[in-house]
């Protein structure tokens, strides 16, 4: 009977394997690229241990032990410790990202689009959807392990054994166990993929936002959340494996529970409550612009809430950094030209490129969100009424720049209100929050990148390719000593820092001009080419 | 021998009681006809029947076994297909052909595919996203008639098809049941359901308020006269007699089918020129339960 639920899992596998053939190898590539990749360029660029130990010197601090992860071996910093440290944190947040896409893929969208019901047609089992899902994903995550551990453990680096390379390894593919697991659960909680992503969503950032709480104030507190179990691995410094291991077993038992709850709930229902719509659209949402920011709504405001959260917590970890650093005497040596507050705000300066960096995710979806509108058909029935091509999709550009306003504003507001409050009299509000405000052009010229692949209604996914690229330039640019010649390629790199240098109006003119530019660009290739469906 | 049996199929969804005690029997060779307005209850019915949704009470079995503890053993032997088919995007029709077939663990029958892909028209090679609704459902109909079903459970399978591609249906299903093989089709084509279906079934509000042969039914229904007589007829003292029209010396009326005869035999001596009847329809019929039910509810 039990074995019954189950029939056909491998089947159901390999048809998996089969939709994905580029989308798995794609993720796994990419991270084996950047993992290995900034390990190989840690070897060259920090050959002497001075100059690693430099790094630890500027690395430890509460601001940046929030936002990238406790150090460990900080005293004695090898390239291990520098790679766990560094890297560690930021690659396992952007895998729990991949487990929550891959699971609600497989699982809650499958359900939606009737195809799970198609299958269960067929002789399998009842469970084998959901199993398959996770076997899928397990596998994945094993290939991750062995071919990350391998491969760092390839380069040959003293600091980084076979043990402690295994160990990175093991991290990052129990943290994608973990959060497809969890992904799996909202997946029968939630009744809509919808519903399931952004509930899966929510556990990575609370996840994320509580270790980094943790590590600044209590250690206690790190260990409530999953990045914090992976982390406490002390990865090429400790080794301890005891820690993946528990997330297994943690893992192990949120995934039975899915399983189970899979086992009882009815096909297209869901466990937590949904409520009935209006009858009549409002007067807002009759027209084509509110209609399509009534559509994003939801999705917007959630993202507001987020950023705000982030800005407002790392705002106050500037507090503990001030502190950190008066305290510090040392600092002024190693930083011979800098004291303490200019190290905070350079830290300010990056917060607010990372911020800015994630408050233009939502904007992006907001202009690309057209892209699944044509294909489900939806875009001929408004093209149908008296709708001209120019307002259709410059009607999406205005609801990605009221995004960017509102995104950007919630961050910029978290960090300001936060971090004026704990630090007193050097930085004020106003800094702060023209610290993220200032990328406002540069997320408009991604919002006409966007625009212009829309007008063309291809290779849509090339604008989160760059805004990658954007990001990896503000965290591993000076980290990886890029050269001006790369780093210049990202338009975040062309608005000021500040509080550290200052407003330059025709600096953001310029960029707003560039952004318009690009969007009549699109508008102009909208208009010629085909609708597609 | 009956392949399909459900009795007092009940389904609560929270609140909301969906069906409300369903009694169904398909038999052996038989092709039955589920018909129903929109939110009846047919495809509920038909996703417990397919142990995909499991019934509050009342118990159903195909082939003799329990349809929700032994799906696996039944669904070797049936095919779905359902109204609205999505699969997915990146295999192209062939793939998901030869996927279905191999879940359903059967032997491909190469011949069988290429002749039914023919057939229906169906280009196997494009990638499922390109395919338009009705060759998305042309995919379904191969896999399905490409397996060797003892049972083809068929929800509103034609929408989207073209006439022609509803014509090959037709004869796919007509073969299926010269081959002595069972078929339960919920469908709105009423001339469909007519044409194919032996017995009918009609679900109302999760309960059937009507099911029987075809010609039982008629047996309920009106049958609709056109009459031309030398002499004037006056109906008033004739029971039966339904929507009277009088135009110059023809009239149209309809006649409950029990009256029909004493009704001939008053028409009869008025010197008949011409006569036209029409046999009741299923349309009919359906209309006759609607109605009321769209009367009852407002």
């Amino acid at each position: 009977m039990v074995k019954q639920q189950f029939l056909q899992t491998g089947r159901l596998m390999r048809l998996i394997l089969r939709r994905d053939r580029l989308r798995l190898p794609i993720w796994l590539i990419g991270f084996l690229f950047v993992t290995i990749g900034t390990a190989a360029l840690f070897k060259g660029l920090y050959a002497s241990h001075e100059e690693r130990q430099q790094m630890a010197t500027t690395f430890d601090n509460p601001a940046v032990t929030a936002l990238i992860g406790p150090g460990y071996g900080l005293d004695h910093y090898t390239e291990g410790a520098m790679m766990a440290h560094q890297m560690l944190a930021m690659t396992l947040l952007i895998i729990a990202v991949m487990s929550v896409l891959l699971v609600v893929r497989h699982t809650r969208s499958e359900e939606e689009e009737g195809r799970v019901e198609l299958i269960r047609a067929l002789p399998s089992g009842r469970l084998s959807n959901l199993t398959s899902t996770l076997l899928v994903m397990a596998l994945t995550y094993l290939v991750l392990a062995l071919t990350t551990g391998i491969g760092l453990y390839s380069l040959g680096i003293e600091s980084m054994d076979l043990n402690g390379s295994m160990l990175y390894g093991a991290a990052l593919g129990i943290t994608g166990i973990f959060f497809a697991a969890t992904t799996a659960l909202f997946a029968q909680l939630a009744q809509t993929s919808k519903g399931a992503v952004g509930l899966s969503f929510l556990l990575v950032g609370l996840g994320y936002l509580i270790r980094a709480i943790g590590d600044v104030s209590n250690e206690t507190i790190s260990w409530f959340s999953p990045f914090g179990w992976v982390l406490g691995s002390e990865v090429y410094v400790n080794d301890y494996w005891w820690p993946i291991g528990m997330t297994l077993i943690v893992s192990l038992i949120v995934a039975a529970v899915a399983l189970y709850l899979n086992s009882i709930r009815d096909l297209d229902a869901g466990f937590l409550p949904t409520r009935g719509g209006r009858r009549h659209a409002t007067a807002w949402s009759r027209s084509h612009l509110g209609l399509t920011l009534r559509l994003q709504k939801t999705s917007i405001i959630s993202w507001a809430v987020v950023i705000f959260i982030f800005g407002a917590t790392y705002g106050s970890v500037l507090g503990d950094t001030e502190t950190y650093f008066a305290e510090i005497e040392i600092m002024k040596e190693v930083m011979a030209n800098q004291d303490g507050i200019s190290m905070t705000l350079q830290f300010v300066t990056m917060v607010a490129a990372i911020m800015a960096v994630l408050s233009t995710i939502p904007v992006i979806m907001a202009i690309n969100k057209m892209k699944k509108e044509e294909k489900r058909n939806r875009t001929e029935q408004i093209l149908a009424t008296a709708m001209s091509r120019y307002k259709f999709l410059g009607n999406y550009i205005l609801v990605a720049i009221i995004t960017s306003i509102i995104t950007l504003g919630a961050g910029a507001l978290g960090l300001s209100a936060a971090g004026a409050a704990v630090v007193e009299g050097d930085i004020t509000f106003m800094e702060l929050f023209n610290a993220i405000m200032i990328f406002l052009p540069a997320t408009w010229v991604m919002v006409g990148l966007a625009a212009v692949f829309m007008g063309l209604g291809r290779m849509n996914g090339l604008p989160w390719l760059y805004l990658g690229f954007v990001f990896i330039v503000i965290y591993l640019g000076d980290l990886l000593q890029m050269s001006d010649a790369v780093r210049n390629l990202s338009v975040f790199e062309h608005v000021n820092s500040i509080p550290l240098e200052d407003f330059e109006l025709i600096q953001s003119l310029v960029l707003s001009v560039i952004a318009a530019g690009l969007m009549l660009v699109g508008l102009a290739l909208y208009r010629r080419r085909d609708v597609t469906g | 021998m009956s392949v399909l049996k459900a009795e007092g199929l009940t389904k609560k969804f929270g609140k909301v009681q969906a069906l409300k005690g369903v009694n169904l029997e398909v038999n052996e060779g038989e092709v039955f006809g589920f018909i129903g307005p929109n939110g009846a209850g047919k495809s509920t019915t038909i996703r417990i029947l397919l142990g995909i949704l499991q019934a509050t009470s009342g118990k159903a079995t195909i082939f003799g076994r329990d349809v929700w503890k032994e799906a696996v053993e039944i669904h070797k032997r049936i095919a779905y297909v359902p109204g609205d088919v999505n699969l997915w995007s990146n295999l192209t029709g062939g793939e998901v052909i030869d996927f279905f077939t191999e879940m359903r663990g059967a032997k491909l029958d190469l011949d069988r595919k290429e002749e039914l892909i023919e057939r229906f028209q169906l280009d196997p090679t494009k990638k499922c996203a390109t395919y338009s609704k009705g060759n998305r459902q042309k995919v379904a109909l191969v896999s399905a008639f490409a397996a060797d079903a003892d049972l083809y459970i068929l929800d509103e399978p034609t929408s989207g098809l073209d006439p022609l591609m509803e014509r090959v249906f037709q004869e796919c299903v007509l073969e299926a049941k010269r081959e002595g093989k069972s078929v339960l089709l919920s469908s709105h084509i009423l001339s469909e359901v007519e044409k194919l279906c032996d017995t009918v079934g009609i679900i109302r509000q999760g309960e059937i308020i009507e099911s029987g042969s075809l010609n039982d039914l008629r047996h309920l229904t009106r049958t609709t006269i056109v009459l031309e007589t030398k002499n004037e007829l006056s109906f008033d003292h004739l029971s039966g007699i339904h929507d009277v029209h009088k135009e110059g010396s023809t009239y149209q009326f309809q006649v409950d089918t029990e009256k029909l005869d004493e009704v001939m035999q008053y028409v009869s001596q008025a010197g008949v020129t011409k006569i036209e009847s029409a046999p009741p329809t299923l349309e009919d019929l359906f209309m006759r339960h609607y109605e009321g039910e769209a009367g009852g509810e407002k």
